[in-house]
């Protein structure tokens, strides 16, 4: 019989949410458990092993010296770094404070700044070769299941490069951008979530980041003629993917 | 001169974040250390400059264990700011919300953070094959939690329906009926769930101390309530800057907070149900009684593991009681708006939550103040590590650290939370 494949799952700055997403996955197919040798996982286990590892899921961004050593080290021991989520990805959130000087973050929190050790926040392929994406914020459990399927039989994951409207489509949604008028991030944001919030009333925010080709400038000014200023517009783009090169342009006007 | 003895843990397992424990200690003296190296995000921070409208939606990123309560605290001081009132369903609705947030939560802590210590294993991963019945019992908790978070907020984690004055989405009767069947369901899990953690065997020791919670006497606070101590303090959410107080360490991205002119507190399900036990479920507290569980117990803080559980018991029972209420009607979520200042207090499922905002003319934040449960903890666990240690000095180095952890672990901190 084969050896289990070990996985890892590492933390950096983030908020555990796709941790938690992924713990979701046991309650789900609680035979994954039986499936897999979780060989690093510090949330859920105190008897942590070192590497090699099959898989490593990555959750956070890279903000601060010892996490850089760290990222370098976990490639090394790593068959599979996956990215796990927008922190991993591309900053997700966070990355808003990159348009702040570090040094006024630093001061606006803390009264002795010289003990803070941080840097702008980047995502895990600014520093390492990462091998599979996974966005969202956080990115559904199902998302995670189909990784995992497909890198343990040794194959390509699905990107899935088409945008939300795509899924919203299929949920045969009033569309809230054409129809409404709000400004729903749907056209730009790469799915995966089934359009989750469209199909709730609620426009997309974008928390899936960019798809290919995404052309926010075309959005930006559909924006314009729902009612949005420009620095709306700004923030819009300078959210959960404001440092990828599909949406910087539009997030650092003003 | 006795030798100096030292704990070290360099980065604590089953808790949620990045923390240290770092003890120096002889027969009398003891340094304590918590030393949370999770990195800081800087949110108060980059939320300047931010639309009220998408406060709630950011500081949910603050912490993925306890997205529900941050945005509930939010939309909470950003409406008092802008001088808002929410209906009464759009309050049972995200009641129900932060409920199904601690019946996912508590029951996370509980089984897999928590029993592992108790049962001499290093995480609940063996369980599944010596205690399978147990194990299925903390899934399917954890998972019906989760679920009715996602029926009423659209996903548990990082919701998406809930927003400034309401829902964008009102969950279906159906749905609602279905999660009800299965609440009641799990009401024998529940009762089980606290007749087994109360009869786990707790370190025995002393580390008394001031309780903090919300209170209200109208239902077991958890959205809203006055801010209230074993101690005898007393003073409303806006007042809270008047009474607590937040300084940095040189070891800790965390800050520490104290009661001003007194010491450190402790805030989480412990003096929640200390505070408000009349406020609890009837069957929560005939439950409490069966456990021998007698308010206030203000000694141990491993009672706060077994205050968990009765909450859980009640969390259960308000879900359903909510749902046999709710009217699900579609409101208009249109607002008024007007430039000011809000505070908010809530209870996350680890304890008092504070945030507060200034929004301008324009709606954009000008300053932002949050303290998360674990925050307020933090110089308590401290203090309560140093009694530990006095407690328990002559154990052997792996068992003293082993309880060290456990205590840690009784709180269940959230650390990213606690630094963000």
């Amino acid at each position: 019989m084969p050896t289990k494949p070990k996985i890892a799952v590492f933390k950096f700055t983030g908020c555990a949410g796709c941790q938690m997403e992924f713990l979701r996955l046991a309650d789900e197919y609680p035979d994954i458990l039986g499936k897999v040798e979780l060989s690093y996982f510090k949330m859920a286990k105190r008897d942590n092993v070192a590497g090699p590892y099959d898989i490593s899921l990555i959750e956070g961004s890279i903000s601060c010296p010892r996490e850089l050593e760290e990222i370098k080290e976990i490639r090394k021991h790593s068959n599979v770094l996956v990215a796990l989520g927008d922190c991993a990805v591309n900053g997700c959130l966070p990355s808003i404070k990159n348009w702040i000087p570090q040094s006024e973050n630093e001061r606006r929190v803390y009264e002795d700044t010289s003990v803070v050790q941080s840097f702008a926040l980047h995502g895990l392929s600014e520093y390492v070769k990462v091998d599979a994406h996974v966005s969202g914020c956080p990115p559904d459990k199902n998302l995670m299941l189909g990784l995992l399927v497909k890198s343990l039989q040794q194959l390509r994951v699905y990107h899935r490069p088409h945008a939300v409207c795509v899924e919203c489509k299929l949920r045969e949604n009033v569309c809230l951008l054409t129809a409404l008028k709000q400004p729903c991030m749907g056209p730009v944001t790469k799915g995966g979530c089934n359009a989750l919030c469209p199909s709730g009333a609620r426009v997309c925010e974008g928390c899936y980041g960019p798809m290919s080709d995404a052309n926010a400038q075309s959005l930006a000014n559909a924006f314009k003629e729902c009612g949005l200023a420009d620095d709306d517009i700004m923030r819009k783009f300078r959210k959960y993917a404001g440092l990828t090169s599909e949406f910087s342009k539009e997030a650092s006007k003003i | 001169m006795s030798p100096i003895k030292t704990i070290n843990v360099d980065y604590i397992a089953r808790v949620e974040g990045q923390g240290a424990i770092d003890i120096r200690f002889d027969k009398t003296t003891r340094e304590v250390k918590l030393k949370m190296f999770e990195p800081p995000r800087f949110f108060e921070s980059f939320l300047i400059g931010r639309k009220y409208s998408e406060v709630h939606e950011i500081t949910s990123r603050i912490c993925g264990i306890c997205p529900v309560a941050h945005q509930i605290t939010a939309l909470r001081a950003v409406e008092n700011a802008i001088g808002l009132k929410i209906s009464p369903q759009t309050e049972d609705l995200r009641k129900l919300m932060a409920l199904s947030a601690y019946i996912s939560s508590h029951a996370l802590s509980l089984y897999f953070l928590t029993a592992p210590d108790f049962l001499g294993k290093e995480s609940v991963i063996p369980l599944v094959a010596e205690a399978p019945q147990v194990v299925a019992r903390a899934m399917k908790l954890k998972k019906l939690g989760n679920e009715l978070g996602d029926i009423i907020g659209g996903r548990a984690i990082h919701p998406v329906y809930m927003v400034v004055n309401g829902f964008t989405n009102i969950p279906s009767r159906k749905q609602l009926d279905d999660i009800r069947t299965r609440l009641l369901e799990v009401k024998q899990d529940v009762r089980e769930t606290a007749q087994l953690f109360a009869g786990l065997k707790y370190p025995q020791f002393n580390s008394p101390g001031e309780q903090i919670a919300i209170s209200d006497s109208q239902q077991y606070a958890i959205n809203k309530g006055m801010l209230k101590s074993t101690e005898g303090l007393s003073a409303e959410e806006k007042d809270y800057r008047k009474v607590i107080n937040e300084k940095q360490t040189a070891y800790s991205y965390t800050k520490e907070s104290t009661v001003k002119g007194r010491a450190s507190f402790m805030v989480g399900p412990l003096p929640r149900v200390n505070i408000n036990f009349e406020q609890l479920s009837a069957n929560a507290k005939s439950v409490a009684k069966e456990i021998g569980f007698k308010p206030p117990r203000v000694t141990n803080p491993f009672d706060q593991v077994i205050a968990r559980a009765i909450e859980l018991v009640h969390s259960v029972d308000e879900s359903i009681s909510l749902i046999e209420k709710l009217p699900l009607r579609y409101e208009d979520l249109g607002h008024s708006f007007r430039p000011g200042e809000g505070f908010a207090l809530t209870e996350a499922p680890r304890g008092l939550l504070y945030h507060s905002y200034q929004i301008n003319k324009q709606g954009l934040v000008e300053r932002a103040d949050i303290v998360p449960p674990t925050a307020h903890n933090v110089h308590h666990i401290e203090k309560n590590l140093s009694d530990l240690v006095q407690t328990f000095g002559d154990l052997p180095a792996d068992e003293l650290t082993l309880k060290c952890e456990m205590l840690v672990r009784a709180y269940d901190p959230c650390i990213s939370c606690s630094v963000h």
